[in-house]
């Protein structure tokens, strides 16, 4: 076994670290929160330009990287300095177009930086469940009418076009029958309301109301969506579990440091013993952490029961350990931790607001139990 | 034994609950099942109104006006009023000071403070933790030098909660060095208005303004002012700490938030079922029943000992560990329970006037925010860490 990355991967981490390091401490994120579209497009634009909206994606459509280890690195990076511009979105609906390998020139524009998209597909019922889709598309005589609301639209309020999820036939769970398309977030009809999240990010909530949309909106096969989706949610759990490891890493560090030099009692916190403990088990967590996003990461590429396994894996304990660990940061600091401007709480919100993206704990524990013996 | 309130205990509860059903404001009731922001003035309204029944100062010894509630009364109005929505009652002046200037106050003090208090004319807040002084209290380093007929005060005070509304405080100050940390210390009251005294905002993780330094630059303050014997104030502030038994363990608030947990798992659905119909979380659910119906007793247990004139020891230690973490996990299920709807935060939903309509079904905005403002309550009041050594002081004899 060898767990060193290629000399490649390696710099791409590198340099997301670095940009984060430089030019992203917490000042400047909250700075970003804070912008009319909730992020910094000059941020953004610097990003792509160094490549590392293109490392999310194969060679086969534009990209320079795309493997699970790619997306591992570039969001564990992210994470560490809790970066608010929208990848996950981008990388969401960018791996939906690729797994049908229709409409590649939007992922290469998604890519440059020159237009962002989105991936429009939970809805007010759905919960976690990939397969719940009410939205309509009706066929009209030159394409389809879109009618549904979808929830939650990760940074949907700034993309330029949506990949919408929309019932084609069957209705309610059925696996068969949801199609995707192509929809300028301009188009007559999309309705869309913007907001922050408690961790600082952007979601909306997008109406579709009579919405008309060519033949050519369709993205890949009629009816043949959910495929897609569940490559795209496969990708979504690596990255903001990656994310999560990358927050883990610096909720951990920050603890570690304050219990070194917070004193009480006359001597550093640290000394306590009741606490020690609690640290060595934070960090043994971290490492299983660390371990499942490799796991996952290993198997982006495989067959979908294996690498939904290890999604659900990984998922699963971020949602439980990384929990641990966030409630614990704060706890071990005290009323610090509590601030808005000490920075820990920060990494602690997005760590446990992950469990809320892609299922949480439960969910996948679920998913693990049904799904079978991929594993 | 008998699990029963007596004859007596149930026509107080029905007693109080009239009292709810009668007087408490509906906008006000609505906010706290709701979880939206109290103003100063709802807060100021509830206690007037409270004052007005004769309940604000209930637990009080008949000698200073109180009905000399006893601690299972208490109970049952922490209950019932939880149930009802009524606001918790800021506990700095009639549940903290009050009971201190009855212990150790002058006559004088008594007097002049205790009316105030109920009458609303003062809001006090409390000056206890320094930023270098968290867990260890006893090594606060904020002065008061006598000076004649003056105390001069200089230092700073931290998480002085709704210290932006209050007018008086009182607060633990270094008067001698000599001597065990413990033994330097005095309690002094601090009318906010004296020149020097300065309020400023900490705003918390989660975006909200309740604490805040409070900073003292050469305030005087009349020698009067001092409670009690100098270098006498941490054996008054312990007395406070451990004869406070009643309303730590949340029990009333852990009812009241399991219910609107159960409220939000009925209106969930999972796959197009009821989420409270969901095997894994009505398994977690039936959990936190199972620890609240045992620490319900726990608390009446203790309550009935305290009522029966036990001297207080490290239950109220327990107590607090075990309510906090309790309604911990209350709040962790309840942002679960909402899935994808736990993540979207619009502040101005938290406000009563506010008439958009909601993002996701109308209960989920306060919640995460609520989750994550409660991670507080195992790190004030002293750490859940301290409470475990307090235990392990008094308990273990090790």
């Amino acid at each position: 076994m060898d767990f060193s990355h290629t000399e490649e991967r390696q710099m791409l981490a590198d340099m997301v670290g670095r940009f984060v390091r430089d030019q992203y401490d917490i000042d400047t994120r909250h700075a970003n929160v804070k912008l009319e579209q909730g992020y910094s497009p000059e941020h953004w634009q610097q990003l792509a330009e160094l490549g590392v909206v293109g490392a999310l994606f194969d060679e086969n459509v534009g990209g320079f990287g795309g493997a699970g280890f790619d997306i591992a690195v570039v969001f564990e990076e992210l994470g560490r300095g809790l970066v608010v511009e929208p990848f996950l979105a981008t990388l969401l609906a960018g791996t939906a177009l690729a797994a049908t390998g229709s409409h590649g020139d939007q992922i290469e524009a998604a890519i440059s930086g020159e237009s962002q998209l989105a991936l429009a597909h939970g809805e007010p019922a759905s919960r976690y469940t990939l397969n719940h889709v009410e939205t309509s598309a009706e066929k009209t005589g030159d394409g389809y009418r879109l009618n549904g609301n979808k929830a939650v639209v990760i940074s949907g309020g700034s993309a330029d076009a949506l990949v919408v999820s929309a019932r084609t036939s069957g209705n309610g769970d059925d696996a068969d029958g949801i199609s995707l398309f192509l929809v300028p977030a301009n188009a007559d009809g999309v309705h869309v309301r913007s907001y922050g999240t408690v961790d600082g990010y952007q979601a909306a909530e997008i109406a579709l109301q009579d919405v008309d949309v060519s033949a050519d909106a369709l993205i890949g096969g009629e009816g043949e969506g959910l495929a897609a989706l569940e490559a795209a949610n496969a990708a979504g759990i690596l990255a903001v579990s990656a994310e999560a490891l990358g927050a883990i890493e610096v909720a951990i560090d920050m603890t570690l440091e304050y219990l070194k030099t917070r004193k009480q009692f006359g001597v550093p916190i640290g000394k306590f013993q009741a606490l020690q403990h609690r640290m060595a088990d934070m960090m043994i967590e971290r490492e299983q952490i660390r371990s499942a996003v490799i796991n996952a990461a290993g198997h982006m590429g495989s067959a979908p029961a294996e690498r939904d396994w290890n999604m659900s894996a990984l998922k699963n304990l971020i949602g439980r350990s990384g929990r641990k660990i966030a409630e614990e940061s704060i706890q071990m600091h005290g009323g610090i931790a509590m601030t808005w401007e000490y920075a820990v709480g920060h990494f602690a919100k997005r760590i446990i607001m992950i469990d809320h993206l892609f299922g949480d704990e439960d969910h996948h524990l679920q998913r693990i139990v049904s799904g079978g013996p991929a594993g | 034994m008998d699990l029963n309130y007596t004859a007596d205990e149930q026509a107080f509860q029905q007693e109080v609950r009239d009292f709810f059903a009668e007087k408490l404001p509906g906008d006000i009731s609505r906010k706290v099942l709701e979880k939206k922001r109290l103003t100063k003035q709802d807060m100021e309204a509830w206690h007037a109104i409270l004052n007005d029944a004769g309940y604000l100062n209930a637990h009080w010894p008949e000698a200073f006006g109180g009905k000399g509630w006893n601690a299972i009364q208490r109970d049952i109005f922490d209950v019932e009023g939880n149930a009802a929505g009524a606001p918790r009652v800021v506990p700095f002046g009639l549940n903290m000071l009050a009971p201190v200037l009855m212990a150790f106050g002058s006559k004088e003090q008594q007097e002049y403070h205790l009316p105030r208090i109920l009458d609303g004319t003062n809001w006090w807040c409390q000056g206890y933790s320094e930023p270098g002084s968290g867990s260890d209290l006893a090594s606060l380093k904020m002065t008061a030098v006598r000076d004649g007929d003056e105390y001069v005060l200089n230092g700073q005070k931290t998480w002085t909660t709704l210290g932006q509304h209050a007018n008086w405080i009182f607060c633990l100050v270094r008067t001698s060095k000599e001597g065990k940390p413990q033994e330097g210390i005095s309690f002094v009251l601090v009318d906010m208005n004296t020149p020097g005294v300065e309020v400023r905002p900490i705003i918390l993780l989660e975006g909200t303004h309740e604490v805040n330094e409070v900073w003292f630059t050469d305030v005087r303050i009349p020698a009067s002012n001092l409670v009690g014997e100098e270098n006498k104030g941490w054996t008054y502030a312990k007395y406070l700490l451990v004869h406070e038994r009643s309303g730590i363990a949340g029990v009333g608030d852990a009812m009241a938030s399991i219910d609107h947990l159960k409220h939000i798992a009925r209106d969930q659905k999972m796959n197009g079922k009821p989420l409270a119909d969901d095997p894994r979380f009505a398994s977690r659910l039936a959990e936190l029943e199972i620890d609240l119906s045992a620490m319900r007793t726990t608390n009446m247990r203790i309550m009935q000992a305290a009522a029966d004139g036990a001297p207080p020891g490290p239950e109220v230690s327990m107590l607090k560990i075990k309510g906090t973490v309790l309604r911990q996990s209350i709040n962790d299920l309840t942002r679960r329970a909402l899935g994808p709807y736990a993540m979207p935060f619009v502040s101005e939903a938290l406000d009563l006037g506010y008439n958009e309509e909601p993002i996701g079904p109308d209960y989920a905005n306060p919640i995460a925010v609520d989750y994550f403002n409660h991670r507080k309550t195992s790190i004030y009041g002293g750490s859940n860490e301290i409470q475990r050594n307090i235990i392990s002081k008094m308990m273990m004899g090790l």
